[in-house]
């Protein structure tokens, strides 16, 4: 993307903000002009103030008095100006922040699964800060920057054309130091930015498994590979600021070269008789503010250039292709029946290899679909097509005969319910976490669901009970508890289908028995999809799918299976083989 | 945040030498104003352009100048300041990794990430400020006051008027506004804490369609944040007005006053102009010092919450001193071996084996009434324990979610330290071993199956670098990974992503396995690692495990399924923090109810069917 139009995305996030940026604009307009104002009402005081003997101090008062209000006038401007960028850059930037996240929610779970997660957050966090100090002080001060060289040109065009066509003929110098600057500078702050972002990775990575670092002795050599990318960043940190803080020392140097001019041709002028002292000083005052807003904007050039290497690492996450949307015809499913049908289904997650070839299955409403097979058979794979996790190859899945392509996700996946192996519960209380799910749900049936899923016990001997917070990642309560929360979770939602993948892996057996009477009761008449590896839980099902390899090589329910002497009677059989 | 500027020491030169050169600027250009007012005065009033001319050509040179030293200046900044950053970073991220779980669990990993990175920008941005500003812009404030007495000594009382005026509203918009930075800090770890439970619960938030909730809560916590920085905007929106009110009105004053100094005689209007010249310039340089004492505000509240990640120690206090000698018999030594006396004495639960060991051989693993609780306080999560594990044992553990097995492990590992009580290796308190000694003896397959970016090879040579080909092949083929590494495209070079998200959960279960074969260990310790395989792979890993080891590593298998520890020589039943019993699996099915209980809930899920 070219810096144009990131510039230009950008700018389109102050849209909603017209009114603010009207009135900006407005405030800026006027609270510029009285302080160019200024100078020269102080050049005709000064030059009332010719020398000893000869000071005309009446029409100084007057002056004085019109300076002071200019002076009110132009701070109060001064003042709302400020506050309405404050307010639009913060506004602008949490709806950019927002942007971001929301489509984190919408992006396919392949992104979710194949980049660092701490990448994904310093964009969010580091690089949306970024982009704030970035807008923020580029957009006011190029903006009053702007504003003010506009207008003085004007006021100095209005007193002396030819000082003021000196004053340009400087200008370009300005001009092409800022872009021979930011020309440098812009490359290496890329180069940071995405240093950075690597770094950040690298902690997220090895501060969040601290335990297995300290496990294995490995502490040293990830202090090293630690220094190795900070080392990197060091690199390209110096040598990014020392170009982007050019900035500040050359246009100082121009400033003193306009600076000079003007003193110089005017002081000529002067003696030729044709301004008066008092327009120096006015000149002086002004070439000073003329080349101030070019030291300001090549000054905010560092910040804008981190904003814009920022702001693109941003629009790149915003521009990732989302899951596939719903289509208009799409159909919010809100009941079923349950009958679910796979025809001729491939699915690859990455292009060389197919994992699921040609995958069919049909299943009855009611029924309890057990799903077994030695790891990396793609067990979990058929849950991730049926949820619409990972959209399929090729083929059809059909709910209720409506192919699952033609639901809205939402609805689809309101249809199940879903335990996984891997728990996850968000910072909050036990009640928040229950009813994650079911935003309205009485008390009584949380508790009724915690019951069910024998959760309510512990929870009772937690100092808050149903209140305890959970702290980030769920570290004050053990796995398996945390487990029993997500099965209330599912239960308190009651949905019409059930998808249990590992779900009470993690759960002693004893409690596991409770649990599996609470699942049968709620798997009744419900279709059901249950991954396991202790054979134990899966019994009762309808029908055993026995996966390898993608593929289903024996299917039925546990006795026909077992006397088939096949795989599953090897699988099965080796769980009591104890040596 | 004098504290913090210790990692500056390698930078002295630049620190010094870097505002040196910004002064020899400020002086330069403190000078121009005055060069000007000659011209001025003595160029119009001798009509003589070759002088305006000459001093014009001298502004020029001193431009020059001031443009190399402050060159010299920026690229001393760019070094001190970058340099410190990246010593920051180093002893940070050194430092979190001395930490045990209580202290990281304290502060968040999100929170460790911004302070890493965001905080020490802060810092670095503060003391590239230090350099270039700090000595610039106050000397110039005074600079200019102090051109200003030397023109005319009573006109200058103005700017020692204002001057104070103008400190005094930048103090109290300043102090203000520091509560509210600190608390923006907070509210931003909370933007990046949603975001990570996001990405990490991504699969329930989708499977309940909750994206919308997610979406409102995130929504709260951007509002909560850019209404903060809104308030404190708006606070530090009064500044520039109210200084710029000031200073134009001492010009007037000057104006006014100044007219009358020249009404008088006493000064010149060239001198005047000067005068107003100066106003400006301190203007300018005090806008800039209140950009600084944002800039150090800013830097103070992030110093703080970096100075909060170094005053942190671990709570598990190292023993660093050299490494121990095992060799040598100390008191814990004599103490381990009364304790066998008076085990021996009243046998609590033996079997054949343990009894034969007691007299002659010493406890690879002894816990020695041992509590713990995680926090003060708060309910034991283990409870008096006492147990001995012999060297070559297989050792069971097994008990209900939350009887504390995870915990017991932990405390072997050292993570955590026993709240009440002695755990020994080989003899020796825990607490007298350095940490790594411990770890270097323990193999851990953890719970969580974790593997890290990289290469399957890498990750294997996690804990054991040396570890050679032929290693890493044994302990693929012990793990029952040989098979599916064999074929994979590119085998062991293959790449992980971060947390092995290529691979399936058994996979990454296998894998965490001959990593921690890899180390050679002399204690393995499994918990509940067999949790993601199937029931085939599961005991053909068993045998291979038995197998292998049998001659020199003591194996220590958590689990919550009988069959996987059924022919240990020893089974720990653990409940709600308590050692119920210890014995064979015989023992246990006689004379154990809890035990039982388990066994039978299994079976009966197992064998109704048959």
């Amino acid at each position: 993307m070219k810096k144009s139009s990131t510039l230009y995305r950008l700018l389109s996030y102050t849209k909603p903000y017209k009114i603010y940026l009207l009135g900006a604009i407005i405030s800026a307009f006027i609270s510029i002009s009285l302080t160019l104002y200024g100078p020269i009402l102080v050049g005709n005081a000064i030059d009332l103030i010719v020398g000893a003997g000869n000071v005309h101090y009446n029409k100084i008062f007057e002056i004085l008095i019109i300076l002071g209000f200019t002076i009110l006038i132009s701070s109060f401007f001064q003042w709302t100006l400020s506050i309405l960028t404050t307010t639009i850059t913060q506004k602008t930037v949490k709806d950019i922040r927002t942007a971001a996240f929301n489509k984190l929610n919408t992006l396919p779970f392949k992104y979710i699964d194949s980049n660092a997660h701490g990448d994904i957050i310093s964009k969010i966090v580091n690089d949306v800060d970024a982009v704030s100090d970035g807008l923020l002080q580029g957009l006011t001060q190029l903006f009053t920057g702007l504003i003010t060289i506009i207008l003085t040109l004007a006021f100095m065009l209005s007193i002396s054309p030819v000082i003021a066509l000196v004053v340009i003929l400087v200008t370009p110098l300005s001009l092409f130091v800022a872009s021979f600057i930011s020309k440098h500078s812009n490359k290496m702050f890329k180069e940071q930015s995405k240093t950075q972002g690597e770094l950040s990775g690298f902690i997220e990575e090895m501060i969040g498994n601290q335990k297995i670092i300290n496990a294995f002795n490995y502490e040293q050599t990830s202090i090293n590979k630690f220094k190795e990318i900070n080392s990197r960043l060091y690199d390209c940190g110096v040598k990014s600021q020392f170009y982007s803080s050019l900035a500040n020392p050359s246009t100082r140097f121009v400033n003193g070269v306009v600076y000079a001019s003007v003193g110089v041709i005017g002081t000529i002028y002067a003696i030729l008789g044709t301004i008066s002292i008092g327009d120096i000083s006015c000149f002086l005052t002004y070439a000073n503010q003329y080349t101030k807003p070019f030291n300001e904007v090549t000054g905010v050039i560092a910040q804008l250039q981190t904003a814009f290497s920022s702001a693109k690492r941003l629009f790149d996450l915003l521009d990732e292709k989302s899951e596939y949307n719903d289509f208009e015809t799409s159909v919010n499913k809100e009941t079923c029946i349950g009958n679910i049908e796979f025809s001729n289904v491939c699915f690859s997650y990455n292009k060389s290899r197919n994992l699921i070839e040609n995958f069919n299955l049909k299943v009855q409403s009611g029924n309890t679909i057990a799903i077994v097979g030695p790891t990396g058979s793609g067990k979990t794979t058929l849950v991730n097509l049926l949820m619409r996790f990972y959209e399929i190859n090729s083929g059809t899945i059909k709910i209720d005969g409506t192919p699952i392509s033609n639901l809205t996700k939402d609805s689809l996946r309101n249809l199940f319910g879903m335990v996984l192996q891997e728990t996850w519960l968000y910072t909050g209380t036990i009640r928040d976490n229950i009813s994650y799910g079911k935003k309205d749900a009485t008390n009584e049936e949380i508790i009724d669901a915690a019951k069910k899923a024998k959760a309510h016990t512990f929870i009772m001997k937690l100092p808050n009970g149903y209140d305890t917070l959970i702290s980030e990642g769920g570290s004050n309560i053990s796995a398996g508890q945390k487990q029993l929360l997500c099965i209330a979770r599912v239960m308190l939602v009651n949905p019409p289908m059930l998808i249990l993948d590992e779900a009470t892996s993690s759960i002693d057996t004893r409690t596991e028995i409770n649990i599996q009477e609470a699942f049968n009761k709620i798997m009744l008449g419900r279709t059901s999809f249950i991954i396991a590896h202790r054979l134990s839980t899966i019994r009762q099902a309808d029908i055993i799918l026995v996966l390898k390899d993608g593929q289903i090589i024996e299917q039925g329910n546990h006795d026909e299976l077992l006397s088939q002497n096949g795989f599953y009677n090897e699988l099965y059989n080796s769980q009591f083989a104890v040596n | 945040m004098l504290k913090i500027a210790r990692f500056l020491e390698n930078y002295k030169k630049q620190v010094i030498l870097g505002p040196i050169f910004k002064l020899i600027e400020a002086i330069f250009e403190l000078i121009v104003p005055i060069i000007m007012a000659k011209i001025i005065d003595i160029g119009i009033q001798n009509k003589d352009v070759s002088y305006v001319l000459k001093m014009g050509f001298l502004l020029i040179i001193i431009g020059i100048v001031g443009l190399s030293c402050s060159l010299v200046c920026q690229r001393y900044s760019a070094i001190a300041s970058q340099g410190f950053g990246t010593t920051v970073r180093n002893e940070l991220f050194s430092h979190i990794n001395t930490f045990s779980y209580k202290e990281i669990d304290k502060f968040g990993t999100p929170s460790l990430i911004t302070r890493i990175i965001n905080d020490v920008n802060q810092l670095q941005f503060a003391v590239a400020m230090l350099i270039r500003l700090v000595v610039r812009a106050p000397f110039l404030a005074i600079g200019a006051i102090i051109m200003a007495m030397i023109l005319d000594f009573k006109l200058s009382l103005i700017f020692l008027i204002t001057a104070p005026i103008i400190v005094a509203i930048l103090y109290i918009i300043m102090h203000k506004s520091i509560p509210y930075f600190r608390s923006m800090q907070k509210k931003l770890d909370n933007i990046s804490l949603i975001t990570r439970e996001n990405l990490e619960g991504v699969r329930v938030i989708r499977a309940f369609s909750n994206q919308k909730n997610e979406e409102a809560r995130f929504n709260d916590a951007s509002d909560d944040l850019s209404n903060t920085a809104i308030k404190v905007g708006k606070l530090s929106s009064l500044l520039n007005p109210l200084t710029y009110i000031v200073l134009n009105f001492s010009i007037i004053a000057i104006i006014w006053f100044g007219g009358i100094r020249v009404d008088v005689g006493y000064l010149t209007q060239g001198q005047l102009i000067a005068f107003v010249n100066y106003m400006t310039q301190i203007l300018l340089a005090l806008i800039v010092v209140s950009n600084l004492v944002i800039v150090f505000t800013k830097a103070s509240a992030s110093a703080s919450r970096v100075n909060e990640i170094f005053e942190t120690s671990s709570s598990i206090i190292e023993n660093t001193s050299n490494e121990l000698d095992l060799n040598y018999k100390n008191n814990t030594y004599e103490e381990a071996l009364d304790l066998n006396i008076s085990n021996k004495i009243q046998p609590l639960y033996t079997d054949n084996r343990s009894s034969k060991s007691i007299d002659n051989i010493l406890p690879k693993i002894e816990f020695k009434s041992v509590s713990f609780s995680y926090k003060d306080s708060e309910k034991y999560s283990l409870e008096n324990i006492s147990f001995k594990i012999y060297p070559k044992e297989t050792i069971g553990i097994i008990g209900g979610t939350g009887s504390g097995k995870s915990t017991l492990i932990n405390l072997i590992s050292r993570f955590y330290d026993a709240s009440d009580g002695k755990i020994f290796i080989d003899g020796h308190d825990l607490k007298e071993y350095p940490l790594s000694q411990i770890r270097n003896k323990i193999g851990l397959v953890p719970q969580n199956l974790v593997l890290f970016a990289g290469t399957i090879t890498e990750n294997i040579q996690f804990g054991n670098i040396k570890a050679t080909n032929e290693d890493i092949k044994r302990a693929l083929e012990i793990a029952q990974s040989s098979e599916f590494v064999d074929k994979l495209p590119e085998g062991y070079d293959t790449p992980l992503d971060q947390g092995g998200k290529n691979l399936s959960g058994g996979q990454k279960q296998r894998l965490t396995i001959a990593r921690a074969l890899a180390c050679n260990p002399e204690i393995l310790i499994l918990d509940d690692s067999f949790s993601a395989l199937d029931f085939a792979t599961d005991a053909k890993l068993r045998k291979a495990l038995k197998n292998e080891t049998k001659n020199n590593t003591t194996v220590i298998i958590v689990s919550q399924r009988i069959a996987t520890i059924k022919n240990a020589d020893k089974i720990l039943v653990l409940d709600d923090g308590n050692l119920v019993d210890i014995g064979t699996h015989n023992d246990l099915f006689n004379r154990c109810d809890i035990y039982k209980e388990i066994y039978l809930s299994q079976n009966k899920l197992e064998k109704e069917g048959n």
